[in-house]
């Protein structure tokens, strides 16, 4: 087992390294010459020409990828904003908090209300609450976070004045921005919780534990949805992915100074070391989850964990 | 003989849309303590959902008891509240079903899986617990080693000895075993047989064993009930069927077994098709494909008609003996 | 040959029966030819133009002659969402036209030739898809700069791997089978039997995560547009005006209403039209 996730975490480096290239890649395509972003519009041609020098920027792709990469393994060394002159590695660092706490706020919320609703809407197939639920799904699923994003904040804030719109500084600051995020994700658990627990009722080793004598609410917990969590599971790293997305938007409606809303400005100041760093952070991020979520498989479905034996 | 088990006009209904499978259709039984039933029948005839409702796990919906009663121990197990129920269920009365690879949980170590049993029914620690489990494997022929492996370990045979275990965990005084040896190899069924005649010995259970093959019948049971489109056709002990079969479709049955001494041409099948659930025949369920059918059979049920004090059969001419002896 | 056609014909039909018994995604299929027909007669239905500005009448809450109101231009907000289906609609089928015919060939080649073929592209895919599909986007949409057609080719791009993936898990299942194995013994080409033979076979998981993907193109598309890397005003495009009408909030709220309700009634429609497909086509609810 630890073989394996050692395998997988040595497997990221090549992914991680490729990652790099795309974005590095990206970058080095886009309009605008980061000589002239560094030393300002007034500058002269000359000094663009010597900053493009110092800057390295003459130099051919793969060796600027490569001195990149270099500096990011050695010394953890994103490089250096066009516009703040800061560390991307510092920027980024003091803007993650408030990112992390946003995504798993929003997470939790989801497995904590969709989970649930799945679960009663498979005991309860068909009744008026798995309806209702299931089209409240639907319409949830299909409502663009930047749209939902602003309904809360015109009911819940400028209407009620129950939370405040924007900011992150306090708990009561999370709660909008975590259910704007959250809410495609409760609705995805509570569709993949039902169907794969009614895909787990039909089996006949439910109907051995019925036999048995068991509660139907113990045979609902121990037995079906313990079988149905590996599809949960999976569809809870995808959502991860997803919403590390979203919350690039959630940030920006939100005015959360996140790694999202850093990335979003640095796009259009083009600040690509900023950029370049922030999609590596999020990737990253994105990778970890997929394997904790791979290594949960192991613990979940015992005939994975007999392979890696 | 005290009344055991007794079912009463037992009627159940699959419902699926407009459609209503008549599964199993007014049908009587009785089973005295320590007795083996075997329970014979195509594919179809309402074996397995006779077994259910004893247990009374149908899945519902789409299955619905329309009527009838079980007795069980002198209580009509049908009106019993569920909490009740659920006491009756592997305590006194155990199942071991069809198909061994799928009736054990996946994510459960088999030993979990007969400590549950044992936990609902016994009061004790679930360490005591785990130790009657691993005696339960070794009653079964199974290592106790083995109680932390999961079922995707083990092979069919040893799985079905697994679901044997749970369902003889707690010593019910019903077992019902639904065609326990027919999703398995021809040799690790003569083990599962043999393992299953050895416990009913040790155990003293009453025992219904359903199965298509006569064999399993002879070697096991001691009364046969003979099932058709739901309802019972013929019932009697093994020698009374065995050695005087009164209604045509258990002489098919039998006639339907290929005989290895003499040289057959082809095979004796009974001809035509079993019943369409939905649309069961009217009079005699087997009239269709009865070669000695009358004008009766086609409107009239038959009643039961008494051979002796234990074989009974559902057919107008069940009295005629030997009356198509040679035909 | 006659009877293999018959065959396409009644599970063509059959599918489609089932399709109209799902009255939800029936819905949806109402709802989506509605916004179709709302794209192709823009002209005719919106009662001003998309741009023609009326600084008197500006601010103005959904009222008669300005049935959604009027935005700090005094343009009219419903004509504007009305042209806006015309972007969304296009985003949408062009973004997954591209990346249902690039992610479709190199999942077809990836499970066709097998071998390191196969290993280059999947991990190629891979590495893709280790970026989240709206960071994805956006990285490419920032790259390209802004525009309707660079937002067009970022969400395709950004989608490529799910087709890719979904082509290539369906060739694996059809390669093996007779009629593919027939058509190489005679010896017809590679490109041949992929296109004539294959391709025709996984059909329908595509096009059911094709509607899917529509939704997500359009969606990520509003997306970019809301945080000002797509389409540029005074195109109306629902996010930008989304955007827009974020500034004004507090005081005119109706202004970010219509817009957004106009993208997720589409994208409503186009998911339960998915998953409708998705029943019908499933092989496994076949009895």
């Amino acid at each position: 087992m630890i073989k394996y996730i050692l395998k997988r975490i040595l497997y990221l480096i090549p992914v991680m390294l490729l990652v790099t290239l795309i974005v590095f890649f990206l970058m080095s395509i886009t309009k605008g010459d980061p000589a002239r972003i560094v030393v300002g519009e007034s500058a002269s041609l000359e000094e663009v020409e010597a900053m493009r020098e110092s800057m390295g920027l003459n130099d051919p792709f793969f060796v600027r990828y490569l001195r990149y990469v270099r500096d990011l393994f050695l010394h953890g060394d994103l490089g250096t904003s066009y516009k703040s002159g800061l560390p991307v590695m510092k920027e980024i660092m003091s803007a993650l908090p408030s990112t992390i706490k946003l995504s798993l706020a929003a997470i939790i919320i989801a497995i904590l209300v969709g989970i649930p609703i799945g679960i009663i809407s498979a005991t309860k197939q068909y009744s008026f609450f798995d309806n209702f639920t299931m089209i409240l799904g639907l319409i949830g699923i299909s409502m663009p976070i930047f749209w939902l994003g602003l309904l809360l904040i015109l009911l819940f804030s400028v209407r009620l004045g129950w939370f405040p719109p924007s900011g992150l500084t306090s708990f009561r600051h999370v709660i909008l921005p975590a259910f704007a995020l959250g809410t495609q994700s409760i609705a995805v658990f509570a569709r993949m919780t039902r169907s794969s627990m009614l895909e787990v009722i039909r089996q006949d080793y439910i109907r051995t534990v019925r036999a048995k004598g068991q509660k139907e609410s113990r045979i609902t917990l121990d037995h079906v949805l313990r079988n149905a969590l590996v599809p949960i599971v999976t569809v809870v790293g995808i959502q991860f992915g997803n919403l590390l997305g979203g919350a690039v938007l959630c940030e920006t409606i939100f005015s959360i100074n996140g790694v999202g809303r850093l990335m979003v400005d640095a796009i259009k100041q083009r600040d690509f070391p900023v950029v370049q760093g922030g999609v590596l952070f999020i990737s990253l991020a994105f990778c970890l989850i997929n394997l904790i979520i791979d290594i949960a498989y192991a613990f979940l479905d015992p005939k994975i964990k007999s392979q890696y034996k | 003989m005290n009344v055991f088990l007794k079912i009463e006009g037992l009627t159940v209904e699959y419902r699926s849309g407009n459609r209503h499978v008549h599964a199993v259709n007014d049908l009587d039984l009785q089973l005295g303590e320590g007795e083996v039933l075997g329970f014979v029948g195509e594919t179809g005839a309402g074996k397995t959902t006779t077994a259910l409702s004893i247990l009374r796990i149908l899945p519902n919906p789409p299955a619905k008891v329309l009527g009838g009663k079980v007795i069980f121990k002198d209580q009509d197990i049908i009106q019993l509240s569920d909490r009740e129920m659920r006491a009756i269920r592997g305590e006194e009365i155990a199942m071991i079903f069809q198909d061994p690879m799928t009736s054990l949980d996946p994510v459960k170590t088999v030993g979990d899986q007969i400590c549950e049993m044992i936990l609902l029914h016994r009061n004790c620690s679930k360490k005591e617990a785990w130790e009657m489990a691993g005696d339960m494997l070794e009653t079964v022929g199974i290592d106790r080693g083995r109680a932390g492996d999961y079922p995707h370990q083990f092979s069919g045979g040893m799985k079905q000895r697994v679901v044997i275990a749970i369902a003889l965990s707690c010593k019910p005084s019903l077992l019902i075993a639904d065609e326990p040896t027919t999703a398995l190899d021809v040799t690790i069924q003569a083990q599962i047989l043999e393992l299953m005649k050895e416990l009913k010995k040790k155990y003293q259970s009453s025992m219904i064993m359903i199965t298509h093959d006569l064999g399993i019948v002879a070697e096991i049971c001691d009364n046969v009930a003979i099932m058709y489109a739901g309802g019972v056709l013929e019932y009697g002990s093994v020698m009374d069927i065995y050695k005087d079969p009164r209604h045509p479709y258990t002489r098919a049955l039998f006639d339907s077994i290929p005989d290895v001494h003499r040289d057959q041409a082809r095979l004796k099948v009974i001809s035509g098709l079993p019943p369409d659930p939905t649309d069961i025949p009217s009079g005699c369920p087997f009239h269709p494909r009865c070669p000695h059918c009358t004008e009766r059979c086609k409107t009239e049920k038959p009643e039961v008609v008494h051979l002796n004090e234990t074989h009974w059969a559902r057919c107008f001419l069940a009295q005629e003996e030997g009356r198509y002896e040679h035909e | 040959m006659n009877q293999k056609k018959e065959k396409r014909y009644s599970l063509t039909r059959e599918t489609f029966t089932r399709l109209m018994k799902n009255r939800l995604a029936m819905f949806g299929l109402f709802i989506l030819c509605v916004l179709v027909i709302t794209a192709i007669f823009a002209d005719q239905i919106a009662p001003y133009s998309y741009d023609q500005m009326d600084l008197l009448n500006a601010y103005k809450a959904p009222c008669k002659g300005h049935i959604f109101g009027t935005d700090e231009f005094g343009r009219d907000i419903f004509s504007r969402v009305v042209y806006g289906s015309r972007i969304s609609l296009k985003v949408g089928f062009i973004a997954v036209s591209i990346a249902v015919v690039a992610g479709g060939l190199l999942g077809a080649v990836a499970g066709y030739y097998g071998g390191w073929t196969d290993n280059l592209i999947m991990r190629a895919m891979d590495v893709i898809m280790s970026i989240p599909a709206t960071l994805l986007a956006i990285s490419i949409a920032a790259a390209l700069g802004a525009g309707l057609t660079n937002l067009m080719i970022a969400t395709g791009i950004a989608s490529i791997p799910t087709y890719a993936r979904i082509v290539r898990a369906s060739v694996l299942g059809i390669k093996e089978q007779e009629f593919v194995e027939a058509a190489r013994a005679v010896g017809t080409r590679d490109f041949t039997i992929l296109c004539k033979h294959i391709l025709p076979n996984c059909l329908a998981p595509i096009i059911v995560q094709a509607t899917l993907g529509v939704a997500f193109a359009i969606l990520t598309a509003a997306g970019l547009s809301f945080i000002g890397l797509g389409i540029e005003p005074p195109t109306p495009e629902w996010g930008a005006m989304l955007s827009n009408a974020r500034s004004y909030i507090r005081d005119y709220s109706y202004m970010c209403l219509f817009p957004g309700l106009a993208i997720a009634l589409t994208i409503f429609s186009l998911n339960v039209l998915g998953d409708g497909l998705r029943d019908a086509l499933d092989p496994k609810l076949r009895q």
